[in-house]
């Protein structure tokens, strides 16, 4: 029998959260195992399980994953969610890079000063609203599917998602504009997957709170 | 027959020079057309050729790539640079965004402030030496084969010694401590291709210095 996938990280979402998406989002059941502490951080680092001294990391398939877009494709690729080809493969890639340019935006604001953090969460919402979701409106008006490439849920509408009600979270009008992506986030919202992740109890992390940055910042000494 | 790849960036190394890379080890020919003027840069915008509107963009297999990373994942499948399996490849990317990294501290290191600059480097020196290369030097310690992963070239060797010669120019007594990192510069540099890539007159792109530095921050409207 196989063991479920073990995440190591800080309680929060930071880099971890794209990563929980996909695994809930494919139906894969993992652990967690919450950093709390500088001295568990220390042990973890002197176990030598994290390459470059950092998390995120993962326990899959006897592997010890570090890095987070090498976790992400493993994870895209294993589950059938990047494409049925190399060109599909690209396209996902994409539209991935983007909206993860954009979340980890949203989480390194987290840790600046509060005037500092202001300006970016709305420079955020900003290049959200002028940059991105035209392209992934214009992707879905274009070919008139459900999903963002090749007919068919990958790793791209899952980041979407994901993306969309974190800038929600900064703007709950952000949407305005974009009628397809609404019709877009409710419908992969109700995928059975994805709505028992959205549902309260799951593990799907809230947004970052001073008590994560202050923890963040005692482990990582920043 | 296919037309070249094009490559459409400022003429410096910036984001584009691991794609160079990659591309001539591969034994790949390109094309490049630069940005020398903000005004190159939103034409490229107006024509909606930039997803994002950000560049790197190249132009292959009649389409219109950009975001860094996803580029280099499709030079790297169709060139078979990307190992034989998914958990091969799990672990080229691992190396690989180690190496990007520490590049990109050394990348933006000219847009650093004058009065933190001394610290940086300082900073850059530490992660070398403590965090990045000794994992590299224990890799090819490891399994005692010339190549990072599977016994065979992959794009993790050729971003590394991109790294390397990077690291070199900074300061090459960073490289003191290790020497199978050095006998894979070494190894990686005699390939024919990219023997050829690092050869003057190739579109392999120098340092920055001042004036290509102030070029690009009007092109790019930084600060």
């Amino acid at each position: 029998m196989a063991t479920k996938p073990k995440l190591y990280y800080f309680r929060g979402r930071g880099r971890m959260e794209s990563i929980r998406w996909l695994l809930a989002a494919a139906g894969v059941e993992f652990e967690e195992e919450f950093i709390e502490t500088a001295e568990q951080y220390e042990k973890l680092q002197k176990d030598g399980r994290l390459l470059f001294g950092q998390v995120p990391m993962i326990e899959i398939d006897g592997m010890v994953l570090t890095q987070t877009r090498a976790i992400l494709s493993y994870l895209a690729a294993k589950y059938d969610l990047y494409g049925k080809d190399l060109k599909e493969t690209v396209r996902i890639n994409m539209y991935a890079d983007g909206t993860l340019d954009l979340m980890l935006m949203i989480a390194l604001a987290a840790f600046k000063p509060p005037a500092e953090k202001e300006e970016s969460l709305a420079l955020v919402a900003q290049k959200a609203q002028t940059r991105y979701f035209p392209v992934f409106e214009k992707i879905l008006k274009d070919h008139g599917q459900d999903f963002l490439v090749g007919n068919k849920f990958s790793w791209a509408d899952i980041q979407l998602l994901e993306a969309i009600l974190m800038v929600e979270e900064l703007n709950a009008s952000v949407l305005s504009d974009f009628r397809l992506l609404q019709a877009f986030k409710t419908r992969i919202s109700n995928i059975p997957t994805i709505k028992k992740f959205l549902q309260p109890g799951s593990q799907r992390q809230p947004p970052p709170d001073s008590h994560y940055v202050e923890v963040v910042r005692s482990i990582l000494h920043f | 027959m296919a037309g070249k790849p094009k490559l459409h960036y400022f003429n410096g190394r910036g984001r584009m020079e691991s794609i160079r890379w990659l591309l001539a080890s591969a034994g790949v020919e390109f094309e490049e057309k630069f940005i020398n003027t903000p005004e190159d840069l939103d034409k490229l915008k107006n024509d909606g050729s930039l997803m994002f509107q950000q560049v790197p963009m190249v132009e292959i297999d009649g389409m219109k790539l950009v975001q860094t990373r996803a580029i280099l994942n499709y030079i790297a499948t169709k060139y078979n640079l990307y190992g034989k399996d998914i958990k091969e490849r799990a672990l080229i990317d691992m190396y690989t965004e180690g190496i990007v990294d520490l590049n990109e501290m050394i990348m933006v290191l000219p847009l650093c402030p004058p009065d933190q600059k001394d610290a940086k480097i300082t900073l850059i020196r530490e992660r070398t030496t403590d965090r990045y290369l000794p994992v590299f030097e224990k890799v090819l310690k490891s399994h005692g084969q010339d190549y990072l992963v599977g016994n065979k070239l992959s794009r993790a060797d050729i971003h590394l010694v991109e790294l390397l010669y990077y690291v070199e120019e900074l300061d090459s007594s960073l490289l003191a401590n290790f020497p199978l990192l050095k006998a894979l510069k070494t190894r990686v540099s005699n390939l024919p291709t990219v023997k050829k890539f690092l050869q003057p007159g190739s579109p392999r792109k120098p340092p920055l210095d001042e004036k290509s530095l102030e070029q690009a921050k009007k092109i790019f409207r930084i600060n």
